[in-house]
Protein backbone atom coordinates (compact mmCIF):
# COMPACT_ATOMS: atom_id res chain seq x y z
CA UNK A 1 0.00 0.00 0.00
CA UNK A 2 2.93 2.39 1.18
CA UNK A 3 6.27 2.14 -0.67
CA UNK A 4 8.97 3.89 0.23
CA UNK A 5 12.12 3.87 -1.70
CA UNK A 6 15.78 5.11 -0.98
CA UNK A 7 14.14 8.64 0.13
CA UNK A 8 17.17 11.01 0.81
CA UNK A 9 16.08 14.67 1.97
CA UNK A 10 18.03 17.54 2.85
CA UNK A 11 17.51 21.34 4.21
CA UNK A 12 19.98 23.05 2.91
CA UNK A 13 23.23 21.41 3.21
CA UNK A 14 21.64 19.19 6.57
CA UNK A 15 20.49 16.02 5.21
CA UNK A 16 17.19 14.94 7.19
CA UNK A 17 16.66 11.87 5.77
CA UNK A 18 19.47 9.08 4.84
CA UNK A 19 18.45 6.50 1.71
CA UNK A 20 15.29 5.08 3.61
CA UNK A 21 13.51 2.81 2.45
CA UNK A 22 10.23 0.78 4.11
CA UNK A 23 6.77 -0.54 3.27
CA UNK A 24 3.71 -1.25 4.28
CA UNK A 25 1.03 -3.54 3.30
CA UNK A 26 -2.34 -3.13 3.08
CA UNK A 27 -3.89 -4.08 6.76
CA UNK A 28 -0.77 -3.93 8.15
CA UNK A 29 0.74 -1.46 11.25
CA UNK A 30 3.62 -0.35 11.58
CA UNK A 31 5.03 1.84 14.51
CA UNK A 32 7.47 3.99 13.75
CA UNK A 33 10.13 4.99 16.83
CA UNK A 34 13.47 6.67 17.43
CA UNK A 35 14.77 9.52 19.52
CA UNK A 36 13.15 12.83 18.84
CA UNK A 37 15.16 14.73 15.74
CA UNK A 38 15.64 11.31 13.86
CA UNK A 39 13.28 12.18 11.40
CA UNK A 40 10.63 10.15 12.03
CA UNK A 41 7.97 12.93 11.45
CA UNK A 42 9.82 13.84 8.33
CA UNK A 43 9.48 10.84 6.98
CA UNK A 44 5.89 10.35 7.63
CA UNK A 45 4.80 13.81 6.00
CA UNK A 46 6.81 12.86 2.75
CA UNK A 47 4.04 9.87 2.45
CA UNK A 48 1.65 12.30 1.54
CA UNK A 49 3.78 14.56 -0.21
CA UNK A 50 3.48 17.37 2.67
CA UNK A 51 7.04 17.34 3.13
CA UNK A 52 9.29 17.18 -0.74
CA UNK A 53 12.11 14.57 -0.81
CA UNK A 54 15.09 15.11 -3.27
CA UNK A 55 15.92 11.88 -3.74
CA UNK A 56 14.13 8.52 -4.14
CA UNK A 57 10.33 7.57 -4.53
CA UNK A 58 6.90 7.20 -2.66
CA UNK A 59 4.31 5.28 -3.77
CA UNK A 60 0.57 5.15 -1.62
CA UNK A 61 -1.95 2.39 -3.43
CA UNK A 62 -1.20 2.58 -7.16
CA UNK A 63 -0.52 6.64 -7.26
CA UNK A 64 3.57 7.82 -7.28
CA UNK A 65 3.58 10.46 -4.55
CA UNK A 66 6.69 11.65 -5.93
CA UNK A 67 6.34 11.72 -9.33
CA UNK A 68 5.46 15.43 -10.83
CA UNK A 69 2.19 14.44 -12.96
CA UNK A 70 0.27 13.18 -9.79
CA UNK A 71 -2.55 15.32 -8.81
CA UNK A 72 -0.83 15.11 -4.66
CA UNK A 73 -4.31 17.14 -3.91
CA UNK A 74 -6.40 14.25 -5.25
CA UNK A 75 -4.30 11.47 -3.38
CA UNK A 76 -4.22 13.07 0.03
CA UNK A 77 -7.98 13.48 0.26
CA UNK A 78 -7.72 9.29 0.35
CA UNK A 79 -4.46 9.44 2.98
CA UNK A 80 -5.82 10.51 6.80
CA UNK A 81 -2.88 12.40 8.48
CA UNK A 82 -3.38 13.10 12.36
CA UNK A 83 -0.99 15.35 14.06
CA UNK A 84 0.75 16.04 17.62
CA UNK A 85 -0.72 19.12 17.80
CA UNK A 86 -4.30 17.78 16.38
CA UNK A 87 -4.86 21.01 14.09
CA UNK A 88 -8.66 21.39 14.73
CA UNK A 89 -10.05 24.19 13.02
CA UNK A 90 -10.31 26.61 16.12
CA UNK A 91 -13.02 28.80 14.19
CA UNK A 92 -15.43 25.31 13.18
CA UNK A 93 -17.75 23.52 15.28
CA UNK A 94 -16.92 19.61 15.49
CA UNK A 95 -19.34 19.28 12.65
CA UNK A 96 -18.21 21.39 10.45
CA UNK A 97 -14.64 20.34 10.53
CA UNK A 98 -15.74 17.22 9.82
CA UNK A 99 -17.83 18.07 7.03
CA UNK A 100 -15.44 20.65 5.50
CA UNK A 101 -13.38 18.71 3.63
CA UNK A 102 -15.93 16.40 2.86
CA UNK A 103 -18.26 18.74 1.03
CA UNK A 104 -15.29 20.75 -0.85
CA UNK A 105 -13.73 17.51 -1.95
CA UNK A 106 -15.40 14.79 -1.92
CA UNK A 107 -18.43 16.99 -3.16
CA UNK A 108 -20.57 15.45 -0.66
CA UNK A 109 -23.87 16.47 -0.27
CA UNK A 110 -24.56 18.75 3.48
CA UNK A 111 -26.47 15.96 4.94
CA UNK A 112 -24.36 12.83 3.86
CA UNK A 113 -21.70 14.95 5.37
CA UNK A 114 -23.26 15.09 8.16
CA UNK A 115 -24.59 11.31 8.48
CA UNK A 116 -21.29 10.11 7.92
CA UNK A 117 -19.49 12.97 11.05
CA UNK A 118 -22.47 11.36 13.60
CA UNK A 119 -21.79 8.12 12.58
CA UNK A 120 -17.70 8.61 13.24
CA UNK A 121 -18.05 10.59 16.15
CA UNK A 122 -20.50 7.98 17.95
CA UNK A 123 -17.98 5.27 16.40
CA UNK A 124 -15.02 7.44 18.84
CA UNK A 125 -17.62 8.17 21.34
CA UNK A 126 -18.12 11.77 21.19
CA UNK A 127 -21.50 12.33 19.26
CA UNK A 128 -22.78 14.43 22.14
CA UNK A 129 -19.91 16.86 21.56
CA UNK A 130 -21.04 17.78 17.74
CA UNK A 131 -21.73 21.25 18.40
CA UNK A 132 -18.75 22.44 20.71
CA UNK A 133 -15.63 24.48 18.95
CA UNK A 134 -12.43 22.76 19.49
CA UNK A 135 -11.58 24.88 22.45
CA UNK A 136 -13.85 23.27 24.53
CA UNK A 137 -12.87 20.12 24.90
CA UNK A 138 -9.96 18.17 26.01
CA UNK A 139 -7.23 17.25 24.39
CA UNK A 140 -7.87 13.53 23.73
CA UNK A 141 -11.39 14.85 22.65
CA UNK A 142 -9.89 16.90 19.63
CA UNK A 143 -7.38 14.40 18.71
CA UNK A 144 -10.21 11.75 18.95
CA UNK A 145 -12.34 14.28 16.89
CA UNK A 146 -9.36 14.55 14.59
CA UNK A 147 -9.01 11.25 13.89
CA UNK A 148 -12.87 11.18 13.11
CA UNK A 149 -12.18 14.15 10.84
CA UNK A 150 -9.28 12.04 8.97
CA UNK A 151 -11.71 8.73 8.31
CA UNK A 152 -14.38 11.16 7.07
CA UNK A 153 -12.70 11.25 3.87
CA UNK A 154 -12.71 7.39 3.43
CA UNK A 155 -9.03 7.11 3.30
CA UNK A 156 -7.13 3.99 2.08
CA UNK A 157 -3.80 4.46 4.73
CA UNK A 158 -4.03 6.61 8.15
CA UNK A 159 -1.13 8.48 8.70
CA UNK A 160 -0.18 9.14 12.90
CA UNK A 161 2.41 11.68 13.48
CA UNK A 162 3.03 11.20 17.41
CA UNK A 163 -1.16 11.67 18.04
CA UNK A 164 -0.58 11.34 21.82
CA UNK A 165 2.94 13.24 22.28
CA UNK A 166 0.96 16.12 23.23
CA UNK A 167 -1.54 14.86 25.55
CA UNK A 168 -1.51 14.28 29.47
CA UNK A 169 -0.93 11.42 30.72
CA UNK A 170 -4.97 10.17 31.34
CA UNK A 171 -6.05 11.40 28.11
CA UNK A 172 -3.53 8.98 26.14
CA UNK A 173 -5.64 5.50 26.18
CA UNK A 174 -8.60 7.30 25.11
CA UNK A 175 -6.66 7.82 21.53
CA UNK A 176 -4.55 4.68 21.97
CA UNK A 177 -7.96 3.01 22.21
CA UNK A 178 -9.39 4.49 19.19
CA UNK A 179 -6.86 3.74 17.62
CA UNK A 180 -6.98 0.16 18.71
CA UNK A 181 -9.63 -0.37 17.47
CA UNK A 182 -9.22 1.15 13.80
CA UNK A 183 -6.31 -1.29 13.38
CA UNK A 184 -8.33 -4.59 14.46
CA UNK A 185 -10.85 -3.23 11.57
CA UNK A 186 -8.30 -3.71 9.38
CA UNK A 187 -7.06 -0.13 8.77
CA UNK A 188 -3.58 0.27 7.09
CA UNK A 189 -1.57 2.56 9.65
CA UNK A 190 1.56 4.15 9.56
CA UNK A 191 1.79 5.67 13.03
CA UNK A 192 4.93 7.56 14.71
CA UNK A 193 4.82 7.19 18.24
CA UNK A 194 7.15 6.55 21.50
CA UNK A 195 4.15 4.51 22.73
CA UNK A 196 5.46 0.95 22.96
CA UNK A 197 2.66 -0.48 24.59
CA UNK A 198 0.70 0.51 21.92
CA UNK A 199 3.12 -1.21 19.21
CA UNK A 200 3.55 -4.32 20.90
CA UNK A 201 -0.61 -4.60 20.96
CA UNK A 202 -1.10 -3.80 17.54
CA UNK A 203 1.90 -3.55 15.37
CA UNK A 204 2.91 -6.26 12.75
CA UNK A 205 6.40 -4.52 12.51
CA UNK A 206 8.43 -1.34 14.15
CA UNK A 207 10.63 0.48 12.33
CA UNK A 208 13.67 2.33 14.54
CA UNK A 209 15.27 5.66 13.35
CA UNK A 210 17.78 7.09 14.25
CA UNK A 211 19.97 10.31 12.43
CA UNK A 212 17.81 10.18 9.47
CA UNK A 213 18.23 7.03 8.91
CA UNK A 214 16.36 3.35 9.18
CA UNK A 215 18.08 1.20 11.72
CA UNK A 216 15.97 -1.39 12.15
CA UNK A 217 12.80 -2.53 10.21
CA UNK A 218 11.38 -6.19 12.26
CA UNK A 219 8.49 -7.82 12.99
CA UNK A 220 7.34 -5.83 15.91
CA UNK A 221 7.80 -9.28 18.49
CA UNK A 222 11.19 -9.57 17.21
CA UNK A 223 12.19 -5.58 17.77
CA UNK A 224 11.47 -5.87 21.09
CA UNK A 225 12.73 -9.51 22.44
CA UNK A 226 16.30 -8.99 20.36
CA UNK A 227 16.78 -5.40 18.75
CA UNK A 228 19.90 -6.18 16.36
CA UNK A 229 21.65 -2.66 16.97
CA UNK A 230 22.78 -1.21 19.66
CA UNK A 231 21.15 2.14 19.08
CA UNK A 232 17.55 0.13 19.21
CA UNK A 233 18.70 -1.38 22.69
CA UNK A 234 20.02 1.61 23.79
CA UNK A 235 16.44 3.64 23.21
CA UNK A 236 14.74 0.63 24.19
CA UNK A 237 16.19 0.37 28.01
CA UNK A 238 15.48 4.02 28.05
CA UNK A 239 12.16 4.26 27.46
CA UNK A 240 10.92 0.57 28.73
CA UNK A 241 12.50 1.19 32.22
CA UNK A 242 10.28 3.65 33.28
CA UNK B 1 -10.32 86.21 26.27
CA UNK B 2 -12.09 85.34 22.84
CA UNK B 3 -15.77 86.13 22.43
CA UNK B 4 -16.64 82.30 21.65
CA UNK B 5 -19.79 82.38 19.35
CA UNK B 6 -21.14 78.59 19.01
CA UNK B 7 -24.12 79.83 17.45
CA UNK B 8 -22.05 79.60 14.10
CA UNK B 9 -21.74 75.98 14.83
CA UNK B 10 -25.30 75.34 15.01
CA UNK B 11 -26.27 77.06 12.32
CA UNK B 12 -23.61 75.03 10.04
CA UNK B 13 -24.51 71.85 11.13
CA UNK B 14 -26.56 70.59 7.96
CA UNK B 15 -23.58 71.98 5.73
CA UNK B 16 -21.06 70.66 8.16
CA UNK B 17 -22.93 67.04 8.35
CA UNK B 18 -22.53 66.81 4.18
CA UNK B 19 -18.76 66.87 4.67
CA UNK B 20 -18.50 64.60 7.29
CA UNK B 21 -21.17 61.96 5.28
CA UNK B 22 -18.08 62.61 1.91
CA UNK B 23 -15.29 61.33 4.75
CA UNK B 24 -16.90 58.53 6.27
CA UNK B 25 -18.49 57.28 3.01
CA UNK B 26 -14.67 57.89 1.68
CA UNK B 27 -13.49 56.18 4.65
CA UNK B 28 -15.68 52.93 4.47
CA UNK B 29 -15.42 52.40 0.81
CA UNK B 30 -11.40 52.95 0.93
CA UNK B 31 -11.45 50.35 4.12
CA UNK B 32 -13.86 47.95 2.11
CA UNK B 33 -11.43 48.06 -1.09
CA UNK B 34 -8.11 48.84 0.76
CA UNK B 35 -8.75 45.41 2.51
CA UNK B 36 -9.25 43.70 -0.42
CA UNK B 37 -6.99 44.66 -2.65
CA UNK B 38 -4.51 44.42 0.59
CA UNK B 39 -5.35 41.15 0.61
CA UNK B 40 -4.73 39.94 -2.67
CA UNK B 41 -1.57 41.89 -2.21
CA UNK B 42 -0.71 39.71 0.44
CA UNK B 43 -1.48 36.56 -1.36
CA UNK B 44 0.77 37.04 -3.79
CA UNK B 45 3.79 37.98 -1.46
CA UNK B 46 3.45 34.54 0.40
CA UNK B 47 2.59 32.95 -2.76
CA UNK B 48 6.36 31.62 -3.27
CA UNK B 49 6.14 32.26 -6.89
CA UNK B 50 9.13 34.93 -7.13
CA UNK B 51 7.50 37.19 -10.30
CA UNK B 52 4.15 37.54 -7.99
CA UNK B 53 5.97 38.08 -5.24
CA UNK B 54 8.45 40.66 -6.21
CA UNK B 55 5.82 42.63 -7.65
CA UNK B 56 3.56 42.51 -4.93
CA UNK B 57 6.54 43.54 -2.71
CA UNK B 58 7.55 46.15 -4.86
CA UNK B 59 4.08 48.10 -5.09
CA UNK B 60 3.95 48.51 -1.15
CA UNK B 61 7.72 50.10 -0.97
CA UNK B 62 6.98 51.96 -3.76
CA UNK B 63 3.66 53.53 -2.20
CA UNK B 64 4.67 52.96 1.25
CA UNK B 65 7.47 55.59 0.17
CA UNK B 66 5.15 58.88 -1.35
CA UNK B 67 2.76 60.87 0.50
CA UNK B 68 -0.54 60.16 0.14
CA UNK B 69 -1.09 63.66 -1.24
CA UNK B 70 1.06 62.82 -4.18
CA UNK B 71 -0.61 59.72 -4.99
CA UNK B 72 -4.59 61.90 -4.74
CA UNK B 73 -2.93 64.12 -6.94
CA UNK B 74 -1.43 61.31 -9.27
CA UNK B 75 -4.67 59.98 -9.29
CA UNK B 76 -6.92 63.36 -10.01
CA UNK B 77 -4.32 64.13 -13.25
CA UNK B 78 -3.60 60.53 -13.99
CA UNK B 79 -6.63 58.67 -14.51
CA UNK B 80 -8.58 61.41 -16.49
CA UNK B 81 -5.48 60.58 -18.99
CA UNK B 82 -5.65 57.12 -19.20
CA UNK B 83 -8.94 56.82 -19.32
CA UNK B 84 -9.86 60.02 -21.99
CA UNK B 85 -12.37 61.93 -20.19
CA UNK B 86 -12.20 63.53 -16.74
CA UNK B 87 -13.53 61.44 -13.35
CA UNK B 88 -14.43 63.67 -10.75
CA UNK B 89 -12.76 64.56 -7.94
CA UNK B 90 -14.48 61.70 -5.50
CA UNK B 91 -13.70 58.88 -7.88
CA UNK B 92 -9.97 59.72 -8.67
CA UNK B 93 -9.85 59.90 -4.47
CA UNK B 94 -11.36 57.21 -4.08
CA UNK B 95 -9.11 55.31 -6.29
CA UNK B 96 -6.20 56.38 -4.69
CA UNK B 97 -7.05 55.97 -1.26
CA UNK B 98 -7.97 52.02 -2.16
CA UNK B 99 -4.56 51.79 -3.91
CA UNK B 100 -2.44 53.12 -1.13
CA UNK B 101 -4.41 51.58 1.69
CA UNK B 102 -4.29 48.52 0.19
CA UNK B 103 -0.69 48.69 0.53
CA UNK B 104 -0.67 49.09 4.58
CA UNK B 105 -3.52 46.72 4.47
CA UNK B 106 -1.37 44.30 2.70
CA UNK B 107 1.29 44.18 5.34
CA UNK B 108 -1.40 43.44 8.31
CA UNK B 109 -3.42 41.37 6.31
CA UNK B 110 0.32 39.26 5.82
CA UNK B 111 1.45 39.27 8.96
CA UNK B 112 -2.24 37.90 9.60
CA UNK B 113 -1.84 35.32 7.60
CA UNK B 114 1.37 34.04 8.99
CA UNK B 115 -0.13 34.30 12.18
CA UNK B 116 -1.74 31.37 11.13
CA UNK B 117 -0.14 28.07 12.78
CA UNK B 118 1.72 26.02 9.87
CA UNK B 119 -0.27 22.33 11.10
CA UNK B 120 -3.66 24.19 9.99
CA UNK B 121 -2.26 24.43 6.37
CA UNK B 122 -1.03 20.92 6.91
CA UNK B 123 -4.30 20.08 8.00
CA UNK B 124 -6.23 21.02 5.29
CA UNK B 125 -3.78 20.08 2.60
CA UNK B 126 -3.80 16.39 4.34
CA UNK B 127 -7.72 16.05 3.53
CA UNK B 128 -7.56 16.90 -0.01
CA UNK B 129 -8.06 20.96 0.48
CA UNK B 130 -6.82 23.14 -2.65
CA UNK B 131 -4.69 25.93 -2.21
CA UNK B 132 -7.50 28.54 -2.69
CA UNK B 133 -9.88 26.14 -0.59
CA UNK B 134 -7.33 26.24 2.60
CA UNK B 135 -7.18 29.91 2.36
CA UNK B 136 -10.68 30.55 2.20
CA UNK B 137 -12.14 28.46 4.69
CA UNK B 138 -9.20 28.06 7.11
CA UNK B 139 -6.63 30.54 6.83
CA UNK B 140 -8.21 33.91 6.10
CA UNK B 141 -10.94 33.71 8.62
CA UNK B 142 -8.38 32.66 11.22
CA UNK B 143 -6.41 35.64 10.30
CA UNK B 144 -8.73 38.09 10.07
CA UNK B 145 -10.28 37.37 13.54
CA UNK B 146 -6.31 37.99 14.62
CA UNK B 147 -6.45 41.14 12.88
CA UNK B 148 -9.67 42.62 13.60
CA UNK B 149 -8.46 45.05 16.12
CA UNK B 150 -5.25 46.51 13.79
CA UNK B 151 -7.64 46.78 10.70
CA UNK B 152 -9.93 49.06 12.76
CA UNK B 153 -6.42 51.23 14.01
CA UNK B 154 -5.45 51.49 10.66
CA UNK B 155 -9.45 52.57 9.67
CA UNK B 156 -8.73 55.20 12.73
CA UNK B 157 -6.05 56.41 10.80
CA UNK B 158 -7.34 56.23 7.21
CA UNK B 159 -10.49 58.78 8.42
CA UNK B 160 -8.10 61.34 9.50
CA UNK B 161 -6.49 60.98 6.08
CA UNK B 162 -9.57 61.60 4.17
CA UNK B 163 -9.26 65.08 5.22
CA UNK B 164 -6.42 65.65 2.44
CA UNK B 165 -9.53 65.12 -0.34
CA UNK B 166 -9.08 69.43 -0.15
CA UNK B 167 -6.43 69.25 -2.37
CA UNK B 168 -8.99 67.90 -5.30
CA UNK B 169 -11.85 70.16 -4.32
CA UNK B 170 -13.80 67.83 -2.35
CA UNK B 171 -15.58 68.80 0.23
CA UNK B 172 -15.28 66.67 3.50
CA UNK B 173 -15.51 67.68 6.65
CA UNK B 174 -12.66 69.07 7.51
CA UNK B 175 -13.41 71.13 4.79
CA UNK B 176 -16.49 72.23 4.99
CA UNK B 177 -15.29 73.24 8.41
CA UNK B 178 -12.52 75.48 7.06
CA UNK B 179 -15.11 77.54 4.45
CA UNK B 180 -17.08 78.03 7.58
CA UNK B 181 -14.04 79.37 9.34
CA UNK B 182 -13.17 81.42 6.97
CA UNK B 183 -15.90 83.04 5.68
CA UNK B 184 -17.75 83.42 8.94
CA UNK B 185 -14.72 84.54 10.22
CA UNK B 186 -15.02 82.30 13.47
CA UNK B 187 -11.75 80.17 13.00
CA UNK B 188 -11.18 79.69 16.60
CA UNK B 189 -14.92 77.90 16.92
CA UNK B 190 -14.90 76.31 14.11
CA UNK B 191 -11.51 74.75 14.54
CA UNK B 192 -11.68 73.73 18.24
CA UNK B 193 -14.94 71.97 17.24
CA UNK B 194 -13.84 69.74 14.23
CA UNK B 195 -11.18 68.94 16.72
CA UNK B 196 -13.94 68.07 19.24
CA UNK B 197 -15.49 66.04 16.56
CA UNK B 198 -12.22 64.31 15.75
CA UNK B 199 -11.41 63.30 19.13
CA UNK B 200 -14.69 62.04 20.01
CA UNK B 201 -14.74 59.52 16.53
CA UNK B 202 -11.22 58.43 16.54
CA UNK B 203 -11.60 58.02 20.40
CA UNK B 204 -14.65 55.87 20.32
CA UNK B 205 -12.85 54.32 17.11
CA UNK B 206 -9.75 53.33 19.84
CA UNK B 207 -12.17 52.23 23.02
CA UNK B 208 -13.63 49.67 19.96
CA UNK B 209 -10.18 48.49 19.29
CA UNK B 210 -9.29 48.08 23.11
CA UNK B 211 -12.87 45.99 23.26
CA UNK B 212 -11.88 43.80 20.43
CA UNK B 213 -8.26 43.00 21.84
CA UNK B 214 -9.79 41.91 25.05
CA UNK B 215 -12.17 40.01 23.09
CA UNK B 216 -9.33 38.11 20.64
CA UNK B 217 -6.86 37.71 24.04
Amino acid sequence: MIEIENISKWYDAFQVLIDCSAAVAKGEVVVVCGPSGSGKSTLIKCVNGLEPVQKGRISVGDQEVTSKSTNLTALRAHIGMVFQHFELYPHMNVRQNLCLAQEKVLKRSRQEAVARAESLLDRVGLAEHIDKFPAQLSGGQQQRVAIARSLAMDPIAMLFDEPTSALDPEMINEVLDVMVELAKDGMTMMVVTHEMGFARKVADRVIFMDAGAIVEDRPTADFFSAPESDRARDFLSKILHH
Amino acid sequence: MFNLDLGVIVQSIPFLWQGMQLSLTLTFLAVCGGIFFGTILALMRLSGFLPLSLLSATYVNLIRSVPLILVIFWFFFLVPLAVGRPIGGFYSALIAFVLFEAAYYSEIIRAGIQSVAVGQVQAGRSTGLNYWQIQRYIVLPQAFRNMIPILVTQGIILFQDTSLVFVVSLRDFMTATSIIARTEGRLIEMYLFAALVYFVICYAGSLLVRRLEVRAA
